[in-house]
């Protein structure tokens, strides 16, 4: 191999990795400095110094315990019943959509084209008093008439469940439609009848797009504080909005910044093994 | 009925079967019966309704009008699960996600069979690959992906098996040897099979019984040699094989054979061989079937005379030529390189002569081009 051939692929990297070198790692570096600090004595407010205070990621986990408990909850609620609406959305939109299959997938990232804020603040008007979802259930006796869906764990969730969809039915749908349908003949032809062969052929074949779909809503909706902030109530608060108060409010960059390294940490945990769990190979 | 259809055996008939896509008529008013243990090809080209059939037989398709037996029960409406019936795909498709012992044991573990292990093993061997059985379908070569997809039906012991163009994907050689090794394996296993294919080839070295397959409809059935030596028609004739068709007039009767008019020169064939209704006929003879003689010399049977070589191909075991006949018509002359006889050069007056009992006639209005614009290597049939 000659010798400019080597290198191109590393200049390729090049402009990547500045970008992650300058905007990720300096920060992450930064921020586990942060992590440690602890207040100046005698200083003002926000005035931290080095002292490798690894006390302080106790002290965070502890004060904030059912917040984290709270996200990963929340997300795996979300997750879940995201899973729940996107499978057979995308399932439809790669089997059964015909010559709407483009329209459909225009309408499935059409969200996208408003902001995520505007969105979630809208989900409040649709959850209020004045929306239609609360006299309707009210009419229909499902809820009591003092019940209310706004700053409650329902309408966090389901805030969330609306926002990740997308990220959810769009794998879904590219696993989904690599699927050579003859293989699902196949099935049929071999004894399955049509709820087996799907056990046995459509979701196995479409794990690959589940597993991404998840990932994809679950690690942003764990960290996610937006939904629970224009959504929810300080009962329903995750913690995305406790190292968001944290470091604007109270300026307590070192719990922030602890907080933040323990919800990665949480996530990495829990991805891994979710892949592990899930085959790795099946990924690729 | 009340039987269930899993259990069925015995002929596969389909009664007036018709299978219309809006105003596409796909199978046209289809009757056949396939006998059991029979190797029965349908052979046609891409569009003319064969893979239509074989999906209906399958389950797949349900006809429009008609119904299809299995013994004495009528599976036309069966789910393509309750039927004792298993296909080989034509890209396989096999389970990318199961290894191949899995793939093979999916439609005995479907039915509740206890001792999959053993029959799964058993037909890995008459496959010859007993090695392959903890790979995944991808790590497998064409060849072997396509045995993998004949165990996997063949090992439910089917009473049909359908073939969907088995060997379309392979290369030439690969195929020549998987047709031996099908044919011997359905003797092996005495099952039903039902081939579809486009090459007339294929059919011919597989099957006992071949049903030419044009525009929905069966032109003609019988065996390789029946096709081969006595088409019924144009399509036929030049479907399978190819054919010299010559407009000539029937003249009249001597004995069990007519006397035909080919452009003024007499020539005998058997009246049985005839599929004229009038006294206009083509008479068909197979290229090989031709011997050329020079002007002059004495030859036997039925001779045409005035020719002249116009075209010399030498393929090794057969010389090729086209001879121009004095009214017009090239015909096509295989003749084999055995007799140490210097071929003919372009340009040489010849006679072609040939015995009368290969001569076939068909129907003097038949389109003498029909089966031939069809390229089965170019038309891939979907």
């Amino acid at each position: 191999m000659s010798f400019p051939k080597v290198r191109v692929p590393y200049l390729l990297l090049l402009p990547g990795f500045a970008f992650l070198f300058t905007f990720f790692i300096l920060p992450i570096i930064n921020l586990a400095q942060t992590s440690t600090q602890t207040p100046v004595a005698g200083g003002d407010t926000g005035e931290y110094e080095q002292t490798l205070a690894f006390g302080n990621y106790i002290q965070a986990f502890v004060e904030n315990k059912e917040q984290f408990g709270r996200s990963f909850l929340y997300a795996s609620l979300a997750t879940i019943f995201a899973l729940a609406i996107a499978y057979p959305l995308a399932y439809a939109i790669a089997f059964k959509s015909g010559k709407f299959k483009n329209i459909l997938l225009v309408l499935v990232v059409a969200p996208f084209f408003t902001s995520f804020l505007l969105r979630t603040i809208a989900w409040k008007q649709i959850l209020g008093e004045e929306g239609f979802v609360v006299p309707g259930l009210r009419s229909l006796n499902i809820i009591g008439e003092q019940t209310t869906l706004t700053s409650t764990s329902i309408a966090v969730v389901a805030g969330m469940t609306y926002n990740f969809l997308p990220f959810m039915t769009l794998p879904l749908y590219a696993s989904l439609e690599r699927i050579d349908p003859r293989t699902i003949e196949a099935a049929g032809d071999l004894y399955a009848n049509g709820i087996t062969a799907f056990r046995r052929v459509t979701v196995p074949l479409s794990l690959p797009g589940v597993v991404a779909g998840t990932l994809l809503t679950f690690i942003p909706a764990a960290g996610d504080y937006v939904n629970a902030a224009i959504l929810g109530s300080p009962n329903t608060k995750m913690i995305g909005n406790v190292i968001e108060s944290r470091y604007f409010k109270i300026v307590d960059y070192p719990t922030a910044a602890a907080l933040s390294f323990t919800l990665m940490a949480a996530i990495l945990i829990l991805v891994t093994l979710y892949i592990r769990k899930a085959g790795t190979e099946e990924l690729v | 009925m009340s039987k269930d259809p899993i259990t069925a055996r015995g002929d596969l008939r389909l009664t007036r079967i018709t299978k219309s896509y809006g105003d596409f008529t796909a199978v046209d008013d289809l009757t056949l019966t396939i006998p059991k243990g029979s190797f029965f090809a349908l052979l046609g080209p891409s569009g003319c309704g064969k893979t239509t059939t074989l999906r209906m037989v399958a389950g797949l398709e349900e006809p429009t009008v008609g119904s299809i037996h299995l013994g004495d029960t009528d599976i036309t409406t069966t789910r393509p699960y309750q039927r004792p019936i298993n296909t080989v795909f034509q890209n396989y498709a096999l389970f990318p996600h199961l290894t191949i012992f899995e793939n093979i044991a999916f439609g005995l573990r479907r039915r509740g069979i206890k001792d999959v292990k053993e029959q799964v093993d058993k037909v890995l061997n008459l496959v010859e690959l007993p090695h392959l059985a903890e790979r995944k379908p991808t790590q497998l070569s064409g060849g072997q992906q396509q045995r993998i997809a004949l165990a996997r039906a063949i090992v439910n012991r089917p009473a049909l098996l359908l073939l969907d163009e088995p060997l379309g994907a392979l290369d030439l050689k690969l195929r020549r040897q998987m047709q031996i090794e099908l044919k011997w394996i359905q003797r092996e296993v005495g099952l039903t099979f039902v081939h579809v294919t486009h090459d007339q080839e294929e059919a011919m070295t597989m099957a006992d019984t071949i049903a030419v397959m044009n525009e929905g409809k069966i032109e003609q059935m019988g065996s390789p040699a029946d096709l081969y030596d006595d088409p019924e028609t144009a399509f036929v004739a030049n479907f399978l094989g190819q054919s010299n068709l010559i407009k000539g007039k029937i003249d009249g009767n001597d004995g069990d054979n007519l006397v035909v008019d080919l452009y003024g020169q007499k020539i005998s064939m058997p009246k049985k061989r005839s599929h004229a209704v009038d006294n206009s006929l083509y008479a068909g003879i197979r290229p090989e079937k031709f011997r050329i003689s020079r002007l002059g010399t004495a030859v036997r049977g039925n001779t045409l005379t005035g020719g002249h070589i116009e075209d010399v191909s030498y393929i090794g075991v057969s010389t090729q030529y086209v001879v121009a006949m004095p009214w017009g018509q090239e015909v096509m002359v295989f003749e084999q390189n055995d007799d140490g006889v210097a071929p003919f050069d372009k340009g040489d007056e010849v006679n072609i002569s040939w015995e009368p009992n290969f001569t076939f006639g068909l129907r003097g209005d038949e389109d003498v081009d029909a089966g031939t614009e069809v390229n089965p290597e170019e038309l891939e049939e979907e």
